[in-house]
Parts: C-alpha cells; sequence; structure tokens
C-alpha cells in the first residue's frame, strides 16, 4: 500500500474518532469516498503494522505509534502551511490544499530543516498547534544553531505544559523558543525533568500558575506552549 | 578596603546621576545587596540605611536605583541595593544591572538576601554569587513566614555546605539586623572567600580549566569562563578586545558542549547548578506539617479565582481609584486654598507674574504631588509588598493582550483614571523596555480625572449624559488603535509573562512609608521646578498681551480645521498646564458663563475630545521624561497633538451634518 494511503487514512481514523476513541468504518469510507469493504481491510493491514488497533463493528483507533505517525504528519502539513502563507504569501486556503499534497512527500530531514528557517513557529496560519519535533534537543534555540548534523531521535510522549489538566504534574522535556526565554525560565527552576505542576490557568486562556521546585510562577500562554512535558500518570487531556 | 582606586569610575557614574550620599562618597567600604525579588530585599536594606537613603535610576536604565549609608561603631558602609534579580545570566535589565556591577568590582562583600520560603530557588543565585569569588553573607529572611509553613532550616549547616556565613533575620521586625551588620563587618576585615563553589560535571570543568588557563587565571576567571561558556553577549561583546581567542575558544566549548548534552550549554549549567542547589536544600530543611497559613491560602484562591478574583480586583482597583480622585482633589484644593488665602492681589506685571504664574505652577505641582502622587507611590508599595501585585497581572494578561501588552501594563492602567503621573511612573512594574514605553504613551492617553471634569462639566452639562460617554468611547478606540499600531512598529516583541507569585504577606506601615516616600522625592525635585518655569512662562505670555498673538496665530488649526471659537486658543494653552483650567477659564475667555451661547453642541463635543487628546499635561510631561527620556518625551507629545487635531476635525466634519 502507497504511503500516502496509509497516511490518509491515519488522518482519518484521528480526526473522526470521538471521546471513546474509536472511528466507525463508514464513517472512514465516507470520508475518503470509498468502499465500507476497502475500508475494513486497510485497517486490518494497519492493524498488523501496530499503527491501530481495529475491533470489527466498532472501528480503529490509534495506537502510540499511529499517533505519532499522524503527529508527524500534521506537524508537515502546518510547517508547509506556514512556509506557504508566510513565505510564500499564498492564501490560507489554497495553502491548506496544497499541504494537504505535499506533506506526504517531505522527508523527514526535510521537515527539521523547514522548521529551523521559520524560526520553530507554534501554530499554523490557521491557529492550530504544530506537535514538537522528536529530535533529541533541550530548545529550539539550540537546534538553530546546531551545525546541521542530525541529532539523534528519541520515543517519547510529551505534550506542550498547557495540555496538562489543572493539578495535573509532569516533567519539562525540552522548552521551544528563543534563547531568552528558555534561559529566564531555567532561571526560575524550570530546567530540564524538573517536576511542575499546573495549579490553576486564567480565564480567557490566560497565564498558567505553576508549581515549580516549591515555588509559584504565573507564565503567560505563549511562553506555557512552548513548555513541552513528560505527563506523569495519565494527566494528559 | 578603599572606596578610591578600581572604583573611581562606578563613583564617577554616581555622581554624575546625583547619586551621591553624603560628601565626596567617602566611605571604608561598599557592600551590595543581591536577592530574589520579593524577599524582604527592600526591608532589610531600609532596616541597614534608615533614612540616609537615595532612589534614582542606574545610568542609562529604568531600573531602580537604591543607595545609603551605615554607620557602626565607626565604620561608614555604603549599601547599594541592586535590583531583584533571580540569576545573574539571563540577560533581563534588571540582571545585567546587577552582574556588571559585581564584575566591575565595585563591591567589596554581598549581602546575599535569602527566602527561606523558597530555600531551593534562592541557592541558585546564590551559588551564581560565590560563583563571582567576591565574599558572601547570606541572611536567611522570612523565617517567621517558613516557620509558620512548618519549614525549619539548619542554618549552621547551611553556612558550613556553602562555606559563607549565614544570618537569620524577621527584616521587617528588624529581628537578626545587628547579628548580619556584625558578619558583614567580620566578613569585610577577614575578607574570605567561600570555596566551596559548585563543581559541575567533567565536560563542562574540563570547559572552564581550559579557558581559565587561556585567561592566564587573572581575576575572577572562573566566573568569566563559567559565563562565557553560558553565552553571556554583553561580556564577550566586553571581552573580545583583549582577549579574542578565549572568547572564539569558549563559543565553539559552549557548542560543544550543547552538542554532547543535546541541550544548550546555558541549561546544562542551570540544570547542574540548580542539582546542587536541590541537594543542599533537602540537606538542611525540615518540614513537617504547617501550623497555619489557612487564611493566607483562602485569600490566594479567591485572588485568583475565575470569577470572584476579578469581583475582588474590581473592587480593589475602584477603591484605589476613588481614594486617589477623592483624596487627592482634596488635598490638592486644601493646597490651593492655603496658597491663594495669603494671595495679596497685587497688578502689575511682576507681582502677577510672581503669583500667577510661579506661585500657581508651586501649589499646583505641589497639589499633584501630594495629593495624587504621594498615595499612588504608598499603594503600589503596599500591592508589590503584599503580593498583591502579581496576581492582578495574573488575572489581567489576556485582556491586555488587545493592546499587545502583558498583564502588569493594568494596574497604571487603572491608576491613570485618577491622574497619568503616577500611571507613567507605574510602568515600571513593568520589565521590557518596549512594553514599558508603549505602556506610558498609553497611559497618557487615558483620561484622568482633570480631563473627566472638562468632559462632564462641557459635554455632560450641556449635551447629556450618552455624548460625555461617547467621548471615552471614542478615547478608548483610540487607545486600543494606538496600542495595535504600537506594537505592529516599535522594534522588538512582547515577551509574555514569567513571574513569581509570592504567597500574601502583611505588609509593615512603616516600611511602605519610607519606601514611597524615598521613590517620591526625586519627583517633587525635578517636576516641581519644572512645572512652575512652565506655569511662568505661560503666564509671562499672557501677561504680555501674546496670547491674542498666539490665537490668531492658531486660528487656521482652531477655528479653520477644528471648527472651534478662536478664544478657545488660549484654552489649549492653558490646558497644557492643567487641564482643568481649560474649564476654569472658559467663561473668563467666552466672555459668558452661558457656555451653550459661545459654542454650538458640536463645537463643545470636539473642544473636548481635543482637550482629552491633545497633550499630556506639565506635570505628565515631566514624568514622562524622567521615565523614558526627553526624546521618547517629545515623540509622545506631539503624536497626541496630531493625532487629537486628526480626530477632533474628523469628528468635526462627521458630526456636523447631525447636530
Amino acid at each position: 500500500m502507497p504511503k500516502e494511503e496509509t497516511e490518509e487514512y491515519l488522518e482519518a481514523v484521528l480526526d473522526l474518532s470521538g471521546e471513546e476513541g474509536a472511528a466507525k468504518t463508514t464513517d472512514i469510507a465516507k470520508r475518503l469516498g470509498v468502499a465500507p469493504a476497502s475500508v475494513t481491510e486497510v485497517l486490518q493491514r494497519l492493524a498488523k503494522d501496530g499503527m491501530v488497533r481495529y475491533r470489527p463493528y466498532r472501528g480503529a483507533f490509534l495506537t502510540e505509534k499511529g499517533r505519532r505517525a499522524v503527529g508527524r504528519l500534521k506537524r508537515k502539513h502546518r510547517l508547509l502551511e506556514v512556509l506557504m502563507t508566510k513565505v510564500l504569501r499564498m492564501a490560507p486556503q489554497s495553502a491548506h490544499k496544497e499541504a494537504c499534497k505535499l506533506e506526504h512527500a517531505l522527508s523527514d530531514d526535510a521537515e527539521n530543516a523547514l522548521c529551523r528557517s521559520l524560526g520553530a513557529p507554534g501554530s499554523c496560519p490557521h491557529g492550530s498547534p504544530i506537535p514538537p519535533c522528536e529530535l533529541d534537543v533541550g530548545s529550539c534555540a539550540e537546534c538553530e544553531s546546531g551545525d546541521g548534523s542530525a541529532p539523534k531521535k528519541v520515543a517519547r510522549r510529551v505534550i506542550p505544559i498547557t495540555s496538562l489538566k489543572p493539578k495535573a504534574m509532569g516533567r519539562v522535556a525540552f522548552i521551544r523558543g528563543g534563547r531568552s526565554v528558555v534561559r529566564r525560565l531555567s532561571a526560575m527552576g524550570l530546567t530540564p525533568g524538573t517536576e511542575v505542576t499546573v495549579l490553576r490557568a486564567a480565564p480567557m486562556s490566560g497565564p498558567l500558575e505553576l508549581r515549580v521546585r516549591g515555588c509559584n510562577l504565573a507564565v503567560g500562554r505563549g511562553i506555557a506552549d512552548k513548555i513541552f512535558v513528560e505527563p506523569e500518570g495519565s494527566a494528559a487531556t | 578596603m578603599s572606596c578610591r582606586g578600581n572604583k573611581a569610575k562606578v563613583r564617577a557614574d554616581m555622581s554624575c546621576h546625583g547619586m551621591n550620599v553624603g560628601s565626596s562618597g567617602d566611605c571604608d567600604a561598599v557592600v551590595a545587596l543581591v536577592g530574589n525579588a520579593n524577599v524582604g530585599k527592600s526591608a532589610i536594606f531600609n532596616q541597614l540605611t534608615g533614612l540616609e537613603q537615595t532612589v534614582g535610576n542606574w545610568p542609562g536604565k529604568t531600573v531602580e536605583r537604591a543607595e545609603g549609608l551605615l554607620f557602626h561603631n565607626g565604620v561608614r558602609l555604603r549599601m547599594v541595593d541592586l535590583p531583584g534579580t533571580y540569576s545573574l545570566s539571563t540577560g533581563t535589565a534588571e540582571e545585567s544591572v546587577a552582574q556588571e556591577y559585581l564584575l566591575s568590582g565595585a563591591a567589596d562583600i554581598v549581602i546575599n538576601v535569602i527566602d527561606a520560603t523558597a530555600l531551593e530557588r534562592n541557592l541558585f543565585l546564590t551559588l551564581q554569587l560565590i560563583e563571582t569569588g567576591i565574599p558572601v553573607v547570606a541572611v536567611l529572611n522570612l523565617t517567621d513566614a517558613a516557620r509558620q509553613r512548618g519549614i525549619r532550616i539548619d542554618v549552621r549547616k547551611l553556612g558550613m555546605l556553602l562555606g559563607i556565613p549565614v544570618v537569620e533575620t524577621v527584616a521587617v521586625h528588624g529581628r537578626g539586623i545587628h547579628e548580619l551588620i556584625d558578619e558583614a563587618i567580620r566578613l569585610l576585615k577577614k575578607g574570605t572567600r567561600s570555596r566551596r563553589t559548585v563543581r559541575y560535571g567533567p565536560e563542562v570543568e574540563r570547559a572552564v580549566t581550559g579557558l581559565e588557563a587561556l585567561m592566564r587565571r587573572g581575576k575572577r576567571s572562573r566566573w568569566k569562563a563559567l559565563r562565557l561558556l553560558e553565552g553571556d553577549a554583553g561580556l564577550s561583546r566586553r571581552m573580545r578586545q583583549k582577549h579574542p581567542d578565549v572568547v572564539e575558544r569558549a563559543s565553539a566549548l559552549s557548542l560543544e558542549l550543547g552538542d554532547h548534552h543535546g541541550e544548550p550549554a546555558s541549561t546544562v549549567l542551570a540544570s547542574e547548578r540548580y542539582a546542587v542547589a536541590g541537594r543542599v536544600a533537602r540537606e538542611v530543611m525540615h518540614v513537617s506539617s504547617a501550623i497555619n497559613g489557612r487564611g493566607a491560602e483562602m485569600l490566594d484562591r479567591l485572588s485568583l479565582h475565575p470569577v470572584l478574583g476579578y469581583v475582588l480586583m474590581i473592587v480593589v482597583m475602584l477603591a484605589i481609584l476613588a481614594f486617589i480622585s477623592i483624596l487627592g482633589g482634596w488635598i490638592a484644593q486644601g493646597i490651593e486654598r492655603a496658597f491663594e488665602s495669603a494671595n495679596p492681589r497685587m497688578d502689575g506685571f511682576g507681582p502677577g507674574l510672581l503669583w500667577n504664574g510661579a506661585v500657581v505652577g508651586l501649589y499646583s505641582a505641589l497639589g499633584v504631588a501630594f495629593g495624587f502622587l504621594l498615595p499612588f507611590y504608598l499603594i503600589l508599595s503596599a500591592l508589590e509588598n503584599s503580593g498583591y501585585l502579581p496576581r492582578i497581572a495574573f488575572l489581567m494578561d489576556r485582556p491586555c493582550h488587545l493592546m499587545g501588552l502583558h498583564g502588569k501594563a493594568s494596574v497604571p492602567f487603572i491608576v491613570a483614571f485618577g491622574c497619568n503621573v503616577p500611571a507613567c511612573v507605574g510602568c515600571r512594574i513593568i520589565e521590557t523596555k518596549r512594553d514599558r514605553l508603549i505602556a506610558t504613551f498609553l497611559s497618557t492617553l487615558i483620561p484622568c480625572s482633570a480631563r473627566t471634569i472638562v468632559i462632564l462639566g462641557i459635554v455632560g452639562t450641556y449635551m447629556g449624559p450618552l455624548w460625555a460617554i461617547s467621548i471615552y468611547i471614542i478615547d478608548f478606540l483610540l487607545i486600543l488603535a494606538i496600542g495595535r499600531i504600537l506594537n505592529a512598529t516599535v522594534k522588538g516583541r512582547s515577551v509574555g509573562i514569567i513571574m513569581e507569585v509570592p504567597p500574601f504577606r502583611k505588609p509593615v506601615p512603616r516600611l511602605l512609608a519610607r519606601q514611597a516616600w524615598a521613590r517620591f522625592r526625586p519627583f517633587l525635585v525635578m517636576a516641581v521646578p519644572l512645572i512652575v518655569l512652565g506655569s511662568t512662562v505661560i503666564e509671562g505670555l499672557r501677561l504680555a498681551h501674546a496670547m491674542d498673538e498666539l490665537t490668531l496665530w492658531m486660528s487656521p488649526m482652531t477655528v479653520g480645521w477644528l471648527g472651534l471659537p478662536a478664544f478657545t486658543g488660549v484654552l489649549f494653552l492653558l490646558g497644557i498646564l492643567r487641564k482643568e483650567a481649560a474649564l476654569v477659564f472658559l467663561a473668563a475667555v467666552a466672555g459668558t458663563v452661558d457656555i451653550a451661547a459661545a459654542m454650538s453642541p458640536v463645537q463643545m463635543f470636539v473642544f473636548a475630545l481635543v482637550m482629552t487628546i491633545y497633550i499630556p499635561c506639565t506635570a505628565t510631561i515631566a514624568a514622562l521624561a524622567r521615565e523614558v527620556g526627553w526624546k521618547n518625551t517629545a515623540i509622545i507629545t506631539f503624536s497626541e497633538i496630531g493625532l487629537a487635531l486628526l480626530v477632533g476635525g474628523i469628528t468635526y466634519r462627521a458630526l456636523l451634518p447631525f447636530i
């Protein structure tokens, strides 16, 4: 099965899976414009590859592996959108269509080079957040200043701290963003590996109040979006 | 142990900014006070120096600088209160001030104030201070608050582990201050530096040793090496001249370290330093259950509650606004009445100039200073010291984003409704120079109580409240628009909020009064003469009958463009001095008490609108000059004149067909 088709299916599963996590076969078929029978066939194949868990009559949900693959795809898609709107000055609508096609062709190296040259954007032109890269770097500043040699890849589940529920705890994985922000945060005790608890979030997506090393810290939403943590337990939303 | 010699340069910096305390700056030693924000550093400073202190700015920066003298058993110590900082390596304005000062060698010893309730984070800075190689004495402050939270700290062990003397204090009650002074003087005599500097990982240590060798183990070479590895832009700029090889090598090593650890070198060093701080803190700290603090916790939850937090904030802010407006008006009137009762009422150019120019200028300046500014300083100090300020900033961060600013701007904005002068000064609480400039600009556009008098007295009285409100709405839209424009045009980018939310603390009135007075005094010295001068000049013009000429000269603008009667020119000139003067003199220059007979409704509306926007009053201009410099003050003043003319002219033409 071509890579592009696999990826389309994974995206459909992610988008269509609801609260319980299962995407129905009929919905996928409708969305992709194919027969339900062939959907079942593809899902079974994806299940064999470990991308989804498939239950007949209930549908499919993404495994950790599948989730990562889709996250990567979304990242490519949104980075491409940023490229096309910001650099090539295309309209967001056509940028989206273009990105839908190109996302499948973009290599991982090109993806990370794109991230670097665009200054590690935090969100796509439509406002959706861009998932972090999987490179083993402490922050984007470092990636930007690197000598171009490829950092090693790691598999870890990191989410922005803004996705943690109040009272939930996480460990700082890395911090995106400019040098000065990274430094100010680390001076306040937010260094990689540090335990952080989200105390509360101000309304209207205002700042977060965090508890770090026995002190309370308010961090604006824009900055908090760039702090990535490994959630402790099943704290993620 | 002398203040001269290598400190001559620093001393020269001080004297040219009028920062000298006492005679020609003679003292036996210089002691720098360093610590995180909100640790009671200024309380310790106040306890050490009493009223022998001056507050000003660091050269070229709007970072508050306080200095004072301490006499003890015949020893004269100069205390320099460095700005509150969490680290010496992140490059904010506060930190670069602290770092450059320590690097200059001006301080003989450092007093490091530590918050006992947040030991780990405070020790991060302590470890950096020890790295500087300057003798350090640590002050464990807020020990009473720590005890309430069930935290007990083994002071002797802490001193042993850090290799420096440690003194326990409760600064607000003056407890432990004598011991601190004794310990500081003992340290000055011995001059011992701690040997227990942080040992970093092998790669870092190897890099440091290499750099130190390149520097031939000069003064503070270890510190400089570490700072260069962390990528300190300021230091490498300064060292590039003499030691280009060191700087080059350091940046190469820094990259190598980053590659090896998969994190930037600065993060590696911070992590390792924090690891040590955490280890020390765990070894000396014993935590049992908190004794009390339920009340403080309740207040904490209330103040940050998504609904009640805003209610509380609005109540507090309205109370402050009412307090400043009512008390301010009352005090200002009292001062005016006291002066006017002594009015000799003499005619002639000389006496007229002296009284209506200089004396009236003097009492209106004193009215603003004592009526509005001093009370505001008291309130600002109370908000800061109690810990409520960061909570307001937390709640208001998002709304402030509409103007491209962050939460801390909300306090000066609210105060500005009372008086723009304290608002300009209050913008100091915003960290970056850029955001501070924008906030200062915008706060001068907020209708203060004097402008409210004009709006209500003319438009409100003759045209009705809806028209008065629409002036406010136009003004607010303008503020929003200007905020957006400034954000897009002023260089740099607004960094979001990163701030500590300290626990609530009960402020101590005596310390608040001292702090407020020390901040207030420079305004009194600088702005009052300026206002008197401005007032005298305008009165001189009036007495020389130059006003009529000026009115004529202004008529293309006032009559031609704004469609106002010619006599309003005089009012605009008087309004520069005091905005409410425009209303006071309106009847006199119009030649009738019935304003409706002298002006059409459109004219009233345009007049009040232009009056609201067109220029900050002299007191505000004086405050602006102190806060953002004369160049920016000129830019703000002239762009507001332009803005007022633009908006006024458009409004006139837009309203003419309707009313």
